[in-house]
């Protein structure tokens, strides 16, 4: 087989029916352009919620999880007798994490850990004159606390520093901030479940753009909170954990919980409902984006079965003329890959151009998401992935005629 | 003179609507240099027996060799391989490729031998195409060609690569009779010069001006005589 008069034939058979193969062409070049954009869009929102969703939770969480059902002391003893008490009260059980300073610095030794943030998170009420709200406030370290979140990007105002050298500041989050018409520098007092309160002044807000953080979350001083709490300086509730890998979380807080004993949460776990979401999306693209391949390799395969009908007489001649079945089969199947190449990799730059324009149509997407256009990723995989499919899609197109016109038999046509 | 195509025994069934046998028994050899034409009435099996001799109907019994190379049993490329290097053709409906020029149909048996270069098959596909008075159209495609000149220019494409022999399906039967003796006296000249040539015709002039004229009937030879020389 000389693949260089095959391919000297096949550009003679495509130049001769110009219209057809762009015909055909154009179909490739549809269902890659539309591949591409669709998987860029697509990934680009997973890619958005997902991170939204990491950046404003910890990877891991350590927390200590009160458990208010204990047996009673009767029934530890005799256990399966006939026990009755009265009115037990539950345990006056601390959420703290026992050395919890001490842990958040070991663990920020471990390899793989991108940081740790110990703190004390509790419920709150904000008041600001006949507005009550009720929220939650984190008592942090906050250059840790930013280390985790990079809070300094998501300030709407003020700056983390106010924090530090304000023991009465508070970074409350923007929504929050609204409903309690309080801006930079307002006082906010704002009462724990334990009773104290404290008149707190708004020194920044954030926005994580992420709604159930925004709404209700305000950051603060680790000692301020534990003093509102009336707690030791030792008192921590909470360890988050952010790791360089998001996926090195999930055996690494296993890990954590075997050697502190304390529950820890992964992201994974925290946001079940979004990672759903992201793998019913991803096989939504997939499945579109196959039917839009499979289209096009059906238009590829109708044309190059007509080419073969049309060529029959020519088919015989070579064959006639001693080129075998392999000859005939290249000829065809390189007129197949010559389609799906071209009009593949038009479809990659139009794929381009769409996801570009896409991602700079302006989207407004509330106070809820932080996004001012729609999100597209551009990522090579996804082009590498749509020209491979496009000429196996040709190929696979062009593959069945071609062997029909290796089988063609050149007696029968050249006795006519 | 050496034989260059002996057929020995060749019988051929054909098996659609029901089986019937077209050839019977056939044997004869044809040496080199030879212009042998056969001939017959519509039926009689003369154009099935060019098509085996043509090795792309393989589907017969009995033997036939060609330049000293058995075929009966050989495999699909193996045939299309030695059509390429030992046989041309030329049929009735000339068969040219339309898409490509005169000069490439011509190439284009030559590229696939891949003996010479391309340049030399381009200047052998020339001279053959002079050989036949064609060498001004080399440039035209095919598609744009007379359909005398697609015949002469489809006898250039049988030569290119020096075959053993040339079989002619009716050569000239779908020609003028200008265009009928300017085709015969091409291969009057190249059976001069030594080339082997089988026709199926059935053109009592064209036979008559051949060298030795096998007539058919019925799957059989019933007759087999040479002419003169004029």
């Amino acid at each position: 087989m000389d693949i260089r008069i095959a391919s000297q034939i096949a550009r003679t058979h495509l130049l001769a029916k110009k219209r057809q193969t762009l015909v055909a062409m154009l179909g490739v070049t549809f269902g890659i352009a539309m591949f591409i954009t669709m998987i860029s869009f697509m990934q680009g929102v997973n890619q958005f919620l997902e991170d939204s969703a990491l950046d404003a939770s910890p990877h891991i969480r350590m927390y200590n999880e009160v458990n208010t059902q204990r047996p009673s002391l009767i029934q530890q003893l005799k256990p399966g007798q006939f026990n009755v008490v009265y009115h037990q009260k539950p345990k006056d059980e601390q959420a703290r994490i026992k050395n919890g300073i001490t842990i958040a610095e070991r663990v920020e030794k471990e390899a793989g850990v991108l940081g740790v943030s110990p703190q004390v998170a509790t419920q709150a009420f904000y008041n600001n004159g006949p507005i009550q709200l009720s929220g939650t406030i984190s008592g942090v370290d906050i250059e840790r606390e930013n280390r985790l979140y990079k809070l300094t990007t998501r300030l709407k105002s003020g700056t983390i520093n106010n924090l530090k050298t304000n023991p009465d500041g508070l970074i409350m989050g923007v929504v929050l901030a609204r409903k309690l018409n309080v801006q930079l520098g307002d006082k906010v007092s704002v009462t724990t479940p334990v009773g104290g309160t404290r008149i707190l002044r708004v020194v920044g807000t954030f926005g994580f753009g992420v709604g159930t953080v925004d709404n209700t979350k305000s950051y603060a001083n680790l000692s301020t909170v534990q003093e509102m709490l009336q707690k030791d300086p030792s008192y921590i509730t909470d360890i988050h954990v952010k790791m360089n890998d998001p996926l090195q979380a999930l055996p690494f807080g296993k890990r954590l919980r075997a050697m502190y004993g304390y529950y820890t949460e992964d992201w994974a776990t925290a946001n079940t409902a979004i990672l759903a979401g992201e793998k019913i999306r991803n096989v939504m693209t997939f499945v579109v984006s196959m039917t839009l391949l499979v289209v096009a390799g059906f238009g590829i395969y109708n044309i190059m079965n007509m080419t073969v009908i049309n060529k029959i007489k020519d088919i015989a001649i070579l064959k006639a003329t001693g080129f075998d079945g392999k000859d005939i089969v290249a000829i065809f199947l390189l007129q197949a890959v010559f389609i799906g190449l071209t009009g593949g990799l038009l479809g990659l730059f139009i794929g381009f151009g769409l996801s570009y324009m896409l991602s700079i149509t302006p989207f407004d997407a509330g106070d809820f998401l932080s996004i001012k256009t729609f999100p597209v990723i551009f990522d090579g995989k996804y082009y590498v992935m749509g020209i491979l499919f496009g000429v196996i899609t040709t190929v696979l197109a062009g593959f069945f005629p071609s062997r029909k016109a290796a089988q063609v038999d050149p007696v029968s046509i050249l006795r006519g | 003179m050496s034989t260059v195509l002996s057929a020995s025994h060749v019988n051929k069934y054909f098996y659609d609507p029901e089986k019937f046998q077209v050839l019977k028994d056939v044997t004869f050899d044809v040496q080199k240099g030879e212009f042998l034409s056969i001939v017959g009435k519509s039926g009689c099996g003369k154009s099935t027996l060019l098509y085996l001799l043509s090795t792309m109907d393989t589907d017969y019994e009995g033997q036939i060799e060609m330049a000293g190379t058995p075929l009966k049993g050989r495999n699909q490329d193996f045939l299309a391989q030695f059509r390429n290097e030992h046989l041309g053709f030329v049929f009735q409906f000339h068969f040219l490729l339309p898409e490509f020029s005169a000069l490439q149909n011509v190439m284009l048996p030559g590229l696939k031998l891949g003996k010479y270069s391309e340049k030399d098959v381009e200047e052998r596909a020339m001279e053959k195409l002079r050989l036949i008075g064609m060498a001004d159209f080399a440039r035209k495609s095919a598609s744009k060609l007379s359909g005398g000149q697609q015949q002469r220019v489809a006898i250039a494409r049988a030569l290119i690569n020096d075959p053993t022999i040339i079989m002619g399906d009716e050569p000239t039967g779908n020609l003028d009779k200008a265009n009928t003796e300017n085709v015969f006296s091409i291969f009057r000249d190249l059976a001069q010069k030594g080339q082997t040539i089988i026709a199926v015709t059935h053109d009592p002039d064209f036979a008559d001006g051949t060298d030795r004229v096998i007539e058919m009937s019925d799957g059989m030879i019933i007759a087999s005589h040479e002419n003169k020389v004029q």
